[in-house]
């Protein structure tokens, strides 16, 4: 199921490059709609603001390292010997894995003292706002999965082509991660604020 | 990087040999065009016939009981809906936005047809899941094509039960569709345009198409938000947009939700919405006028430059769909401001294509009639635009049906003409094969003159003061005798009309089956799909070399020239010199 781009080699690099800056312009929509929908809901008086988990403290400090252990693999990307790849890749995706489980958790803690997704406006934007980010790195994960297999597999068999659309997978995800954690701290910063 | 031509390498060109992959689960952009085509055409006449339904119930209320009062809701608000977003925005983006980008532009194919191919399945899902709401218990929502809360997720308003839940989700299928398309869209012409191909040497066909698609990128999460938010208050329970009120006598579990919250989304969808329909039209009809009327587009910096300011602006005007949800006597100033000011890039448009008909050597074919047929509708539709978009005015007529009038003439009738236009125009080298040219000017003449007698007596019955929404007026004071009767005449008009629309199918189906065998360039066009080495166009579409451009395509009638139009990959120095280099402006 191959088109006809794909087997191009190098050819595809921008493309999927100018694709990515396209798909994060439909990004910034959505949650920039979404946090100002958020602060003018927030403006009516039924509006009760819930205790912010300090988990999520811990969740932001495993989101920023997954950003700079992806940012270091991008770096030794470059490098002609693929092995240092392997580890920072793995612990970026092992990060991310910790980073959603850690929102789950503060999921429950929530729900086990009592605030509901529908108790308030305020509770439903914080389950919707992190479940929308969290899919967005879930299907960001994907494609690091992919580029994981990729690398941990027989690296010496791989063409040219193989390895440089293997070294823009790794710059694409880095260049995604960062854009998600800016995107996580301006909604961080929204939820500690109201 | 915009000139690396990627076809331009010895590559297999993986041709799709079997039945399933040549034709089904096909990534060839021609083939997902006409896929996107047929699907939005069937689901268009679907909403045809619902609007002779209830065209029928309002024009003689007492002679049919074909529809109830809940199914007429039900059938305008998807008339409406599906028109809008499933027929409208799927034919133009989906099926000529796919058609035409690459070969246009000069391209192999979309830069990701595997996502391309998995946008048409998504737009066929979201097609079957609102089509399925017309089989589920209470039938489909009737809440409006605009879904306002709290009226559409409140007991009393048909389809509350399924109907309203299948709509959302099937919007929330549409978007996720239509963005993998878009993606598609804007990364092939900026990334694969062939060499020579520079921006400004684009046709306007594809700068509508492609500032449609931003639009489209940038407004369509607007509802996606609406949506969701929407989905869930119904679902379960939260209130973002429910206020605490009473239903049918009894107190909801809603408090404290804001209902203008999602007027204000639905519109910052909305009114791009228009455009996202309107600027492939505006740059198809370009193309039409120009290669018909053997003359260059008048002012082609203007006109593209004019379809970015429309694209910029139409997200400054939501709020004009709002007058009447009440708002601050400044931003109804600021917004009617906005407003008029989008009449100035789209006047000017009108009058370049005006211009570009002037004294130029008119070929009234298909294509042409329907195109200049849509100068006429577009400017009937613009003007009582103007009317509305000043707030004192729109207050009194927004309930009318003057409203309908204008929208129908400015959105429905105008886009459709073009749709038209552009389906003969581009129907020899879609199927290499031509449409009998008698038929076709009788199905113009019908649709023309049908339309015109539906839409104008509307903006006199809403001047007059005739609530739309209305399932039946029964006796009431200021509706004199003769407005009814208008009222059974426009019935007549849109029966005629909707019989005229065979004309077309049986002259597609006449064409496919017995039409003559087109030439590769009947039109003798000068943009680059008209120079494709196979009609219709292969699989890879040309061939073994990617075409080389070296000039806009609107050289016709180049004074010196031996031909009366110059094909774009003809070399500069032969002959005559790139026209648009020499004079910018017209």
């Amino acid at each position: 199921m191959k088109g006809l781009i794909q087997e191009q080699g190098p050819i595809a690099l921008p493309a999927s490059r100018v694709g990515l800056w396209v798909f994060l312009a439909v990004v910034t929509s959505l949650f920039g709609l979404f946090a100002v929908v958020y602060n003018m809901r927030a403006e009516f008086p039924d509006w009760r603001p819930l205790p912010d988990p300090t988990l999520l403290w811990l969740n932001t400090g495993l989101l920023i390292l997954g950003s700079i252990t992806l940012q270091r693999a991008r770096s030794v990307s470059e490098k002609p010997n693929l092995n240092s790849l392997k580890w920072s890749l793995t612990t970026s995706s092992l990060l991310t894995i910790g980073f959603l489980f850690g929102q789950i958790i503060a999921w429950r803690q929530l729900a086990s003292s009592g605030y509901f997704f529908t108790t308030n406006p305020a509770n439903a934007f914080f389950y919707l706002l992190t479940g929308l980010h969290g899919l967005h790195l879930l299907g960001g994960l994907w494609f690091l999965g992919r580029a994981n297999l990729k690398i941990w597999g027989n690296v010496e068999i791989y063409s040219i082509e193989e390895i440089a659309h293997l070294r823009l997978s790794v710059q694409l995800c880095s260049f995604y991660w960062h854009y998600l954690l800016l995107i996580w701290l301006i909604l961080f910063s929204l939820l500690l604020s109201t | 990087m915009a000139y690396v031509a990627f076809a331009d390498r010895d590559t297999h060109s993986h041709d799709p040999d079997t039945f399933l992959t040549k034709y089904i689960w096909s990534q060839d952009h021609k083939v997902i065009a006409i896929q996107y085509a047929i699907t939005a055409i069937s689901v268009g006449l679907v909403a045809l016939v619902l609007s002779l339904l209830f065209r029928l119930q309002l024009g003689f209320p007492d002679s049919f009981s074909l529809v109830k009062p809940n199914e007429y809701y039900q059938y305008v608000t998807m008339h409406g809906m599906i028109m809008v977003v499933y027929l409208l925005t799927a034919l133009f983006l989906g099926g000529f936005g796919n058609y035409l980008i690459p070969l246009m532009c000069g391209a192999r194919d979309m830069v990701f047809p595997y996502l391309n191919m998995l946008s048409f399945w998504f737009y066929l899902l979201s097609v079957i899941v609102l089509m399925s709401s017309f089989f589920v218990p209470g039938g489909p929502t009737g809440a409006g094509w605009t879904l306002y809360p709290p009226q559409s997720i409140s007991p009393g308003t048909p389809g509350v039960d399924g109907g309203i839940v299948l709509m959302i989700l099937s919007l929330a299928i549409f978007i996720v569709a239509f963005t993998m398309g878009g993606l598609n869209y804007v990364t092939t012409v900026l990334q694969a345009r062939a060499r020579g191909m520079t921006l400004m040497r684009m046709p306007l066909s594809i700068w509508g198409i492609f500032v449609a698609t931003i639009l489209g990128l940038l407004a369509f999460p607007a509802l996606f938000v609406a949506a969701i938010m929407l989905f869930l208050d119904r679902v379960i329970g939260t209130s973002f947009f429910m206020p605490e009120m009473l239903a049918m006598g009894n107190t909801t579990e809603y408090g404290g939700g804001s209902p203008i919250l999602f007027q204000h989304l639905f519109w910052f969808f909305g009114h791009p919405e228009v455009y996202i329909v309107a600027l492939p039209a505006f740059g198809m009809v370009s193309d039409v006028l120009s290669v018909h009327a053997r003359k260059n587009i008048f002012g082609y910096r203007m006109m593209v430059w004019a379809i970015v300011a429309i694209g910029a602006l139409s997200f400054v005007v939501w709020a004009h769909h709002m007058y009447v949800s009440g708002m601050n006597p400044y931003f109804g100033f600021f917004f009617a401001t906005t407003t008029l000011i989008i009449a100035i890039p789209t006047a000017l448009k009108v009058y370049n294509w005006i211009l570009t008909l002037w004294r130029g050597d008119l070929h009234l074919t298909v294509p042409m009639l329907f195109a200049i047929g849509f100068i006429f509708t577009f400017i009937h539709g613009g003007l009582t635009g103007l009317f509305l978009g000043n707030v004192t005015v729109d207050l009194p007529l927004s309930d009318t049906y003057f409203v309908i009038g204008h929208f129908h003439m400015v959105m429905g009738v105008s886009p459709v003409l073009v749709l038209f236009a552009a389906i003969y125009h581009w129907f020899p080298k879609i199927t290499g094969r031509m449409f009998h040219t008698g038929l076709g000017k009788l199905h113009f003449w019908f649709t023309l003159i049908g339309t015109y007698s539906i839409y104008l007596p509307m903006h006199y019955l809403g001047i007059l003061g005739l609530p739309r929404r209305y399932f039946a007026y029964g006796d009431t004071d200021f509706i004199p005798e003769s407005a009814h009767l208008m009222n059974a005449g426009i019935t007549i008009a849109a029966l005629l009309v909707a019989a005229a629309q065979c004309l077309f199918f049986i002259n597609v189906i006449w064409s496919l089956a017995k039409g003559k065998k087109a030439d590769p360039n009947p039109w003798r066009a000068a943009s680059l799909e008209w120079l494709t080495p196979d009609t219709p166009p292969k699989h890879g579409n040309w061939g073994a070399e990617l075409p080389e451009v070296h000039r806009w395509p609107y050289d016709y009638s180049v004074p010196g020239a031996t031909q009366d139009f110059i094909p774009q990959t003809v070399p500069a120095n032969s002959g005559v010199a790139p026209r648009n280099e020499q004079e910018t402006e017209g």
